[in-house]
């Protein structure tokens, strides 16, 4: 599904490398997470992926089903089925969430060469969605994410992907700022997205969340590479003991 | 001193040439007023752009003998704005009445709607106690110029008194079918106690248009005012709304400006009874590539009561060396206790050759207020760009969104959901059409 092959990038500003040969292939259907302390690169990957501006890859290659991602632009790597789920979703006043998700639905499908879906089709479906996510119909009319509490914006995120259908998606710490119901329900929305060879990429601190949405596979990061990579007993070991130990080994 | 003589001689002669070109209306009840706005004009002298309230906009075209030439509107049809309600018409073309184009019968419960150059034989007294009245009050501490001019020679216009609810707003179409016409309307509005009236104005009027509102508010009374000011590049307007609002009253003016080369909007706000509530917003869009845009919002706000509400809200997005200006004062008099005064001014610059420049203003003589004012300038945010372009939203669409995003607030301001949903929809296909050139 994503191959991410020795991956170099530095932030264009400040000419400072971030990511330093970052080597990742996730097959169809898979659950990986990324780990490892702050400012090791966690979410400069995220952004680099889904072709945020403000970072020039000097070095390697990412490859989404064959496609070269790097030469694409953020909707187009959107509408060949990649998603990021933002750590801080971004508040849009005086446009409905409703407008949007639509906007963004109907967006997809015509770069796919796919028909729109109808108002009345796109109602049903959001509808049935925020359902499961305890998303109500005020939380649909409302501009994008203002107001919403840092639960509600999270849960929003994933209303997003369960509507966008990517098969592709990187989480980027989707667990900050959630208590432990929120945690909960993001993490039941996530759950029931997986299957049908989707796969996803958890990127996060904390082994927590890796309770809920459990990994086949587990990273670690650190200085801008993947420096350890297990199965799910990977991160009890980073619950455990800590990043320090865990890195003082292989750096 | 011989420097300034000589300067004044040249505000005097520029004043003296826009009156020759002029054929002034004697006037029958306004006569005297008209009278009146003749002699003050010739004392304060045509605008220039060194006086304090004309730095940002020259006024010389406004102010020129002659209207220089606009091009009438080539551009795809659109459909009428506020054409799909039912609404009484009256209908200008380029300063003249339009009988083809207004509604047959001006009749309405609840109001009385009658044409200035028609009741100007007879002697409406309601709008004897208004014409150039207002106008004369807003002319301190702040000259208006060209609207003693419109006072003074306005051809037409329309009295409305409004003494019920009426079923229908009252429209006012300004149609511009002539590339070198200059006109000049006079409005006078009066809403007794009670009463409540929606006023809709659409169209670009004439190569030059110079229109003043008088609107008078008695207690109680509410006035909801939508405009959009037509399509036409080339065309040039000023306008002035002079208000007077009363206890309890409510007044609400939105005004969306798209293109145009020089719009100069004027709104004078006479707070004079307690617990009254008064509302100026803006939307404005000019793309400088089409034959330049200045679009200028001055306002200028008395609370002059106690408990007294003000909101001015106005949004700018500027591109292609288009050209936006604020200048907004609240005066808060002694005694005016319990004021809430609001004002926000804003442009969104969709590229480095745009500029905006604001004044707001605040003057505070009572001492139990609270009063807040707001300018920013910006560009689009990368960080909402790319959570949009994320979702597979492409970036012109984005974009589109975001300027939609930026002028939601000053859109808010219009009560009626329909007709703010008349004037997204005339953003959209601005916005549209920039997306394909």
């Amino acid at each position: 599904m994503l191959n991410i092959n020795n991956l170099h990038v530095k932030l264009e500003a400040e000419d400072k490398p971030i990511l330093k040969g970052v080597n990742l292939s996730i097959g169809a259907g898979e659950v990986h997470a990324i780990m490892g302390p702050n400012g090791s690169g966690k979410s400069t990957l995220s952004y680099v992926l889904a072709g945020r501006d403000g970072y020039e890859v000097t070095e390697g290659s990412a490859d989404l089903d064959g496609m070269d991602l790097l030469a694409m632009e953020p909707e187009e790597r959107a509408a060949a089925g990649l998603f990021l789920a933002f750590q801080y979703p971004v508040e849009i006043p005086g446009v409905g969430n409703m407008t949007f998700l639509r906007t963004a639905a109907n967006a997809q499908r015509k770069a796919r060469g796919e028909p729109e879906l109808s108002a009345g089709d796109f109602l049903k479906l959001v509808r049935a969605k925020a359902a499961t996510l305890k998303i109500d119909a005020e939380m649909l009319k409302r501009p994008v994410n203002v107001g919403f509490s840092g639960g509600e914006k999270k849960r929003n995120e994933i209303l997003q992907m369960a509507m966008l259908e990517p098969k592709m998606c990187i989480l980027d710490e989707t667990d900050s700022g959630l208590d432990v119901d929120a945690m909960k329900l993001v993490s039941d929305g996530v759950n029931a997205l997986r299957g049908a060879g989707r796969s996803f990429l958890v990127i996060t601190h904390y082994q927590r969340l890796l309770d809920h949405i459990k990994p086949d596979f587990v990273h670690i990061m650190a200085a801008g590479r993947i420096v350890r990579s297990g199965g799910p007993d990977l991160a009890l070991e980073v619950e455990t003991n800590g990043y320090a130990d865990l890195l003082s080994e292989v750096m | 001193m011989a420097a300034t003589a000589q300067k004044d001689a040249g505000r005097r002669g520029a004043t003296e040439a826009r009156l020759a070109a002029l054929g002034l209306p004697k006037g029958g009840f306004t006569a005297s007023a008209r009278a009146d706005a003749l002699s003050r004009l010739v004392a304060m002298g045509l605008p220039v752009k060194r006086d304090e309230y004309w730095r940002y906009t020259d006024p010389s075209s406004l102010t020129a003998a002659v209207a220089p030439v606009a091009a009438l509107f080539k551009g795809a049809p659109e459909a009428d704005l506020f054409g799909g309600r039912d609404r009484l018409i009256i209908a200008f073309a380029d300063g003249v009445f339009d009988a083809g184009r207004s509604s047959a019968d001006l009749a309405m419960n609840g109001v009385e709607v009658t044409r200035l150059a028609l009741a100007d034989q007879a002697d409406i007294h309601w709008a004897r106690d208004l014409y150039g009245v207002l106008e004369t009050a807003g002319q301190t501490p702040v000259a208006r110029p060209l609207a003693a001019l419109n006072s003074a020679a306005a051809t037409d216009g329309v009295l409305i008194r409004v003494t019920g609810r009426p079923a229908l707003p009252v429209h006012l179409v300004y149609h511009h079918g002539s590339t070198t016409s200059d006109a000049m309307l006079h409005h006078c509005i009066r809403v007794e106690a009670g009463a409540e009236l929606t006023l809709l104005e659409s169209g670009a009027g004439a190569a030059r248009l110079n229109v003043v509102t008088e609107v008078d508010l008695a207690p109680g009374a509410r006035f909801h005012h939508v405009r959009g000011q037509g399509r036409d590049h080339d065309r040039r307007a000023t306008t002035a709304i002079f208000a007077r609002i009363g206890a309890g009253a409510l007044f609400k003016s939105f005004t969306l400006t798209v293109n145009g080369a020089l719009t100069r909007n004027e709104c004078v706000l006479d707070i004079v009874g307690d617990g009254a509530v008064a509302h100026v917003a803006g939307a404005a869009l000019g793309d400088g590539a089409t034959g330049g845009f200045v679009q200028d919002d001055t306002v200028f706000v008395t609370h002059g009561a106690v408990g007294c509400e003000s909101r001015q809200v106005f949004k700018k997005v500027l591109k292609n060396g288009a050209t936006g200006v604020f200048q907004g004062k609240i005066l808060v008099r002694k005694g005016a206790q319990k004021t809430d005064g609001y004002q926000i001014s804003q442009s969104l610059l969709l590229d480095g050759d745009s500029q905006f420049l604001a004044k707001p203003e605040l003057e505070i003589y009572a001492d139990d207020v609270k009063c807040s004012h707001g300018s920013t300038t910006g560009a689009i945010d990368e960080t909402a760009l790319f959570y949009l372009r994320s979702r597979g939203v492409g970036r012109e669409d984005a974009v589109a969104l975001l300027v939609l995003s930026f002028l939601a607030d000053a859109i808010a301001e219009i009560e009626d959901e329909g007709l703010q949903a008349e004037i997204v929809a005339r953003l959209e296909g601005w916005l549209a059409r920039r997306r394909k050139g």
